[in-house]
């Protein structure tokens, strides 16, 4: 393919994108050059599909026969975004946002709205969008959206997931020819320095820098990778682009490759995410097609190719050197740095290794400029970052933000609040190596730095919010089994210092701490951080630590009182049936698996708290909130 | 504990030796080679592991290595149903613990075990990105979202009679 081809594609394409892009009477002029009278976009990325998006679209598609509908284009995107309300069906050029479709609703929205004439079903939208004076807003000036600002998942759940000339039409490529045809390797880097890019895989290492140690590394042969091994379990924002987008990680990584002088890439991606392999897959093999990957990309003589490696369940394998030996074939185990990867990487050439999310933001640094780039977020954090918002919070879903936006506008104004009108505890963000946001700082305003000045971090982006029914000793012993599980055992100090720490957090949570636990705690974290071999060891301890800094109160009423506050830790609790609430309706009793609880029909039921194995059945079917944890 | 007779057939030896063939010579050929030939057995027994060895003219130990090292490989069969929870975090915090008790207690087995009829088998697994769903599990593929413990007995039964 050459450059004028791709831009016809660009060209041909862009009314259909835009109408999707732009606002409602734009669109609905727009939309008369597109060929479709409208657009239905339906969400097919893992959240929705989960929900049964798929047997939506299948219904739309016999609905359409059914009527005769031959003027509207049914496209399944990546993901919205906001996932809590899945699945989601948009349609343009109105930008009218169904929530939660089933095949059922999807018939009505056919034969109400979609026919010709037919007019928005206010019923099945999404409430937010519908006015107390009935006058519909699209979708984009709700709350969740209003506050965004996409660049990384900019066209997710724009395009068409599967469709290559979607992907250009949107912008995919576009850099890629600008870097060909009117840059020197040099002039990449000096962009992608000037941008303030860091990665958003965790560590918030400068991407510039990274690629300038690689290039400036003598060799013939040298890889640039894709961690696509989203292992911090809550966040799936990378999941997300690659679902939604996967031809801008092939873009970039390839435009990194003239950069640095590659030749070959590989995406090294969960073989927990079907779907997005799936899409991954279907990607190269359009991009191959196209010419833009592959020999003489665009005309250009460069070559460039990626292979697709697919992990195996080892969260240490989002650790660089890690990564790097399990493509190589390996056990995942981390390697001793210097020598770093840009010297001497995967098959011990130089590499250079980044996140889906960072490359996600190469084409828009390219084609809008790093001063563009540099213009968004704080200080030293420049861009946006993507959260994958979960937890006790009303919008579950993936939030782009720029940097520096507050905690209390993510959780409140986008999130939603939180459900049950309970008070917000704390945040986690970091995952398994960060740390928690407590309420006193919810004013926070979300960069690199001042996570860590808090004692959390940034990591890949996972934000849990809890609320006042999370234990906070509980909480930290759930991240320690995950890493105590996922330490490879390579080093010392991660494989034993993890255990050692899950079994101190487990004795405090079974009511068997005593005083001299939390000092130990401490110890065995600072021998951890100093001496484990990777960021898995040395961030081990970080829940723990900070949750021991602003739940201190909780730690030691656990150990002190023996009680647990947020009602969780079950040695430390009974189960108690109320005699003046028990109206003596013997569910609790039928449903009971350790037959512990007695009691006549219409007389007050009691528990036998020796047999009882707190198993929380009773309170699931107590129909008058008769029974207390306590 | 029972004794895990290998029972492979013909075919999935000549689709494992095609697949070993097509690797043989690739960098880093180990861990595609056995992430097919549990496509193919649905499990990694040591006489699986012991072919892919002389394929890929690596030593035995190697292979049990990495097969034992990643928590994808599984050196014993699995249920029919196969049962997976959600332990991530955002499922976590909305009680997936409390859903896989229930379904332990359900089946009277573990989790990472098989039932005896070998009907069921029960992991753990974290995230699958279904995070708007939580709690979630997947059974056969299929996931459930928004789980109390109370659902669990229907999903089984339905399962089970399916």
């Amino acid at each position: 393919m050459t450059i004028q081809e791709l831009n016809k594609i660009a060209q041909q394409g862009a009314d259909l994108i835009n109408v999707r892009r732009i606002v409602r009477e734009q669109a609905e002029k727009l939309a008369g050059n597109t060929g479709y009278r409208k657009q239905v976009l339906v969400c097919g990325g893992t959240g929705c599909t989960s929900s049964h998006s798929l047997k939506v679209i299948e219904q739309l598609e016999k609905s359409f026969k059914e009527l005769g509908i031959d003027d509207i284009l049914i496209v399944k995107t990546g993901c919205f975004g906001l996932c809590a309300l899945g699945p989601i069906m948009i349609v343009y050029p109105e930008g009218a946002f169904y929530s939660q479709m089933t095949p059922e609703h999807a018939k009505t929205v056919c034969e109400k709205h979609l026919v010709k004439g037919g007019e928005v079903v206010k019923e099945l939208l999404y409430k937010e969008t519908v006015h107390a004076d009935g006058s519909v807003i699209p979708f984009s000036e709700i709350p969740f959206y209003k506050h965004q600002m996409r660049i990384a998942l900019r066209n997710c759940g724009v395009i068409a997931a599967e469709s290559i000339d979607e992907a250009i039409a949107a912008g995919d490529y576009s850099a890629l020819a600008k870097v060909l045809t009117e840059m020197t390797p040099d002039d990449v880097i000096n962009e992608v320095l000037a941008s303030g890019l860091r990665g958003r895989g965790g560590a918030g290492f400068p991407t510039g820098r990274k690629w300038a140690f690689a290039k400036a590394s003598q060799g013939d042969i040298k890889y640039v990778c894709c961690n696509a091994d989203e292992g911090d379990p809550g966040a799936f924002m990378d999941r997300s682009v690659l679902e939604g987008d996967p031809h801008c990680v092939l873009e970039a990584m390839t435009i990194a490759g003239y950069a640095i002088g590659a030749h070959q890439g590989y995406i090294y991606v969960r073989a927990e995410y079907p779907i997005a392999v799936d899409r991954l897959k279907i990607a190269l093999k359009q991009a191959h097609e196209y010419g833009l990957l592959g020999k003489n990309i665009l005309g250009s003589g460069f070559d460039f190719d990626i292979d697709i490696r697919l992990g195996a369940g080892a969260f240490v394998c989002g650790e660089e050197t890690a990564l790097m030996t399990s493509i190589e074939g390996h056990r995942g185990e981390p390697r001793p740095r210097p020598p770093f990867p840009a010297v001497k990487g995967l098959f011990e050439k130089p590499t250079i290794l980044n996140n889906v999310e960072t490359w996600a933001n190469i084409n828009p640094i390219i084609t809008k400029g790093a001063k563009w780039f540099s213009s968004i977020g704080t200080e030293k954090s420049k861009g946006t970052k993507v959260f994958a918002v979960g937890g006790k919070i009303n919008n579950v879903g993936l939030v782009e933000v720029p940097m520096g936006t507050t905690l209390n506008t993510i959780i409140y104004e986008i999130g939603g609040g939180i459900p049950g009108g309970k008070a917000f505890k704390a945040a986690q963000t970091g995952g398994p190596s960060g740390g928690c946001i407590p309420a006193k700082h919810i004013d926070i305003q979300m960069d690199f730095d001042n996570l860590v000045a808090i004692g959390s971090m940034m990591g890949s982006g996972g934000l849990i919010v809890m609320d006042e029914d999370t234990c906070m000793v509980d909480i930290a012993k759930f991240y320690l089994e995950f890493t105590a599980d996922e330490s490879c055992g390579k080093c010392t100090p991660c494989r034993i210092g993890t255990k050692r720490l899950l079994e101190t957090l487990t004795k405090i949570c079974d009511g068997k701490g005593e005083p001299e636990d939390l000092e130990k705690i401490k110890d065995i974290a600072e021998q951890m951080k100093s001496s484990s071999l990777c960021a898995l060891g040395q961030s081990a301890p970080n829940p723990v630590l900070s949750a021991m800094e602003h739940f201190g109160d909780e730690y030691k009423g656990h150990i002190y009182d023996k009680t647990c506050a947020a009602g969780v830790c079950k040695s430390l609790l009974n189960y108690y049936i109320q005699p003046d609430v028990c109206k003596g309706c013997t569910l609790c009793k039928r449903n009971c698996p350790a037959n512990a609880i007695s009691g006549e029909v219409k007389s007050a039921h009691v528990i036998d708290t020796k047999k009882c194995i707190k198993c929380g059945q009773c309170i699931q079917h107590c129909r008058f909130n008769a029974i207390v944890k306590k | 504990m029972t004794q895990n007779l290998f029972d492979g057939t013909a075919e999935q030896m000549n689709e494992l030796l095609s697949c070993i063939e097509k690797h043989k010579g690739e960098k880093g050929a180990l861990i595609p080679v056995l992430h097919e030939a549990q496509g193919i057995y649905g499990y990694l027994p040591v006489e699986v592991q012991t072919v892919i060895a002389e394929g890929l003219n690596i030593p035995l130990s190697e292979v049990y290595g990495v097969a034992t090292f990643y928590s994808q490989f599984t050196l014993l069969p699995k249920g029919k149903h196969q049962i997976s929870v959600c332990l991530g975090t955002a499922c976590y915090v909305k009680g997936s613990d409390k859903v896989l008790e229930a379904i332990e207690r359900e089946l009277h087995i573990s989790c990472g075990e098989c039932t005896p009829d070998r009907m069921f088998s029960i992991d753990s697994c974290r995230c699958v990105g279904a995070c708007g769903l939580a709690p979630v599990m997947i059974i056969d593929g299929e996931v459930y979202g928004r789980l109390t413990p109370a659902d669990i007995k229907g999903i089984l039964d339905k399962h089970l009679h399916d």
